[in-house]
């Protein structure tokens, strides 16, 4: 990185530091912190769609989309945690792969399951074998992404089924008196009143998500953590310029922090975000700002 | 080999009692069953002690970040902070290095770093944490009513906090505890997937989930397995924590009391 | 399954081989010096790298590096996210119940102990060694306590800070750490498991195993094979 680099072992300390946490090998360390935040921009939305819809369903008058809103959140919710997301990601990988050996090679006789392996014709390989790799990451990435979509979807969809019901009834019942459709009632009167119920669980969720994001790790992706140990390990003098001794509890010390601060960043733009939505609502704190206002 | 044999070798396979050798080919569903049900000792062992113990701090901390002096507010607010702003994941992780740092100060920490002692406080501390706040907010809505009541029958200090004050935070804090309570225990599946090394093969049930999940190429057994362990659980919690629910409710006229609302929770 | 899918430090080799084929995904762990690890640059090192680019331009290859941790490496092998392991695996026979290995290219190293001091009790004392490794289920067999870590890398820590009395590993592995660390000293005592090391692969892929075998063997005729093993310091040479 720097032109003094050509020989750490000399270099006195604070450039030996310089040297090292610039090499290659650190620059994936902070190309993860990246995908971090990627993976929260990604599937915050995501989720929240999915919750959405989840919700929408779950409070359906046709009894059949009724059940599978329901389903949905309480399966979901009721499955221990991580173990969710160690199954997951497989069971979506082969289900992906089955799907399509079904459509792609149909006079393929040969069971799926032969013992140990999981065949699918090489057609309907996901991604396909000779994908170059970036296809192979961006695939393992997204399925990351749709996991943490699904998980959290149901958890937004348990907040927003709680925060449709908690628009007053009035609002809706003055709404159908103005001749209002049901469609209508729900996408003008009770969508835009709902949020300001529905934000202080959403953003304990959103504070939930940022502290799951090292489970990355355990989906196979090679994340903060899977860099942080694999940095902060011993390393001898043949195999590396920057031979130190083991200091992946400094490495974790410095998630640590950044996990704090990005949680702590979080608090106060919720918090502004909150005061915000309830100016002007039929709640005690849009009562209070008005009071104060006066 | 019958089921039952299986049993006797692997029931208590997790604490090092039976058969040393874990199966390696021919797996079957009782073997499963009865190595991930085996592992479940460790979940119950974290869980209960974690939160035993962690109940007791968790008062203290509650009441300190209700301290009107600065002094004791402060570090009761930082301590909340540092356990519930962070992945519980990257705590154990740090906690198992630092423990292997201090070993090397001192050997009185020599058992820190083994799971048993190591994992079980990062799993304290974190669930201290969390209840804190859970009982901060029941005290901040204590109805003052009852406060300025005890104060009008005398009673003041410890009286009035044992009598008064904290019977009624943990009426207010009962239900979100339970949640918080069920909660740990699925975080207690986390011990041995951080840095905490898991000695002879014995670890908690996800160990041994995944231990097959790895052998059998097949996710589609133990997982569920797993599963259906912890939905046990977690109905035992609920069954548990509901009987102190209507203890702590029962002077209450029946329309006032307080329902159970369980919120599952995920990943903190 | 701690990981079934897999990203990676992995680039493409350019191999400038003008046919259009099929690119053959290589599986490495890229944490065990000195057969495979990750250098300063970030980029995939050691003798199991100079040795498969060195395959592929033989058997006339596209080839691309993967890691992927070793505890998943064959499910991950055997599901097709990569095509070959080329992980220092040695050649065992369970394994081979599961995937298919190409000839050795490397003699059987034997495994060697580490400790803090020469007095270790082998028999009875607390052992470290890599989960899924056949110095594990080589320990699990004896007396002596197993303790099991994800990582080579902390294997040695675990000796290190007294979790373990001794780690069981790969000598060529362990030489330079033990050279290095003055606190810890290789024992004189040796055990002679496995059965040298070879490349995995899918049992499907017949063809690709003939192809690395046909280029292991023309490596071995012209002494280039022994020629990296030398500069690798992997045992003896063939």
């Amino acid at each position: 990185m720097f032109s003094f680099c050509t020989d750490p072992s000399i270099l006195p300390d604070w450039q030996w530091m310089a040297c090292y946490l610039t090499t290659g090998k650190h620059m994936s360390i902070y190309w993860s912190v990246l995908t971090v935040f990627l993976l929260l921009a990604i599937t915050a939305p995501t989720a929240l769609a999915f919750g959405f819809a989840g919700a929408s369903a779950a409070r359906s008058r046709i009894a059949p989309v009724s059940w599978l809103g329901r389903g949905y959140i309480a399966i979901v919710r009721g499955v221990p945690d991580i173990a969710f997301f160690l199954f997951f990601v497989i069971a979506l990988d082969q289900a992906i792969e089955y799907l399509r050996h079904r459509a792609i090679c149909p006079d393929w006789t040969e069971p799926v399951r032969q013992g140990n392996d999981f065949v699918v014709c090489a057609a309907a390989k996901m991604p396909l074998g000779n994908a170059p790799q970036w296809i192979h990451e961006t695939y393992g990435f997204g399925l990351a992404v749709l996991t943490f979509a699904i998980v959290f979807g149901a958890f937004a969809a348990n907040v927003l089924f709680g925060a449709m019901r908690a628009v007053p009834k009035a609002q809706l019942e003055t709404a159908e008196a103005y001749g209002m459709t049901p469609r209508q009632t729900f996408w003008r009167v009770m969508v835009p009143q709902m949020w300001v119920y529905a934000l202080p669980g959403l953003s304990n969720l959103w504070m939930v998500l940022i502290k799951a994001t090292p489970l990355l790790f355990l989906l196979g992706v090679e994340d903060i953590v899977y860099w942080a140990r694999e940095l902060g390990g011993t390393k001898t003098s043949r195999f590396t310029e920057y031979p130190h001794g083991d200091w992946r509890m400094w490495y974790f010390l410095a998630l640590l922090v950044f996990y704090l601060m990005f949680t702590r960043v979080s608090e106060i733009v919720l918090d502004r975000l909150m005061v915000r939505l309830t100016r002007g609502q039929a709640t005690t704190g849009g009562e209070a700002q008005r009071k104060a206002a006066t | 080999m019958s089921c039952l044999q299986t049993i006797a070798d692997y029931g208590l396979r997790s604490i090092g009692i039976g058969e040393r050798l874990l199966p390696r080919e021919d797996f079957t569903l009782c073997q499963q069953f009865t190595l991930i049900g085996s592992g479940m000792i460790w979940n119950i062992y974290f869980g209960l002690l974690a939160l035993v113990f962690g109940f007791m701090l968790a008062t203290a901390v509650a009441m300190g970040k209700n301290a009107q002096s600065k002094l004791i507010r402060k570090p009761s607010e930082w301590f909340i902070f540092v356990f519930r702003g962070s992945p519980l994941f990257i705590q154990f992780f740090f906690a198992y290095f630092l423990f292997l740092q201090l070993k090397g100060v001192h050997p009185f920490f020599d058992p820190f770093s083994a799971a048993w002692l190591g994992a079980l406080i990062v799993l304290f501390l974190n669930t201290a944490a969390y209840s804190a706040e859970i009982f901060y907010g029941a005290l901040q809505s204590i109805p003052k009513g009852e406060v300025e009541a005890a104060d009008a029958y005398g009673l003041s200090g410890w009286p009035r906090f044992k009598r008064v004050v904290w019977p009624t935070m943990l009426r207010l804090g009962w239900p979100a505890y339970t949640n918080e309570a069920i909660f740990l225990f699925h975080a207690t599946t986390l011990v041995y997937f951080s840095g905490f090394p898991a000695w002879q093969q014995r670890g908690d049930a996800l160990y041994y989930a995944n231990y097959f999940a790895d052998k059998t190429f097949n996710p589609f057994i133990p997982y569920p397995i797993l599963a259906g362990y912890f939905i046990l659980l977690t109905l035992v919690i609920i069954g548990i924590f509901g009987l102190v629910n209507r203890r702590l409710n029962r002077h209450l006229p029946a329309n006032t009391r307080q329902k159970m609302k369980l919120r599952m929770n995920l990943i903190r | 399954m701690k990981s079934i899918l897999l990203t990676t430090a992995a680039m493409a080799m350019t191999a400038g081989m003008a046919m259009a084929q099929d690119v053959v995904r290589m599986g490495t762990e890229g944490a065990y010096p000195p057969y495979n690890f990750i250098n300063d640059a970030g980029e995939v090192d050691g003798f199991e790298r100079e040795l498969g680019d060195e395959l592929c331009a033989r058997a006339e290859l596209t080839c691309e590096w993967v890691t992927n941790e070793w505890d998943s490496i064959i499910p991950n092998l055997v599901s097709g996210n990569y095509d070959t392991i080329i992980a220092g695996m040695s050649i065992t026979d369970e394994r081979d119940e599961v995937i298919d290995f190409t000839q050795n290219y490397t003699l059987p190293d034997p495994s060697a102990y580490v400790a803090m001091s020469a007095d270790v009790d082998l028999e009875g004392g607390v052992l470290a060694a890599q989960a899924n490794t056949i110095q594990a289920a080589f320990i699990a067999e004896t007396g002596a306590t197993l303790v099991e870590f994800a990582t080579p890398e902390e294997t040695i820590a675990a000796v290190k800070n007294g979790e373990a009395d001794a780690v069981l590993a790969d000598k060529a592995f362990l030489t330079p750490i033990a050279d290095e660390d003055a606190d810890l000293m290789m024992l004189d005592k040796e055990e002679l498991i496995g059965g040298g090391i070879g490349l995995g692969l899918r049992e499907s892929d017949t063809e690709l195993k003939e192809k690395f075998d046909a280029a292991i063997t023309s490596m071995k005729e012209d002494g280039s094979l022994n020629a990296l093993i030398a500069k690798w310091e992997i045992g003896d040479g063939f």
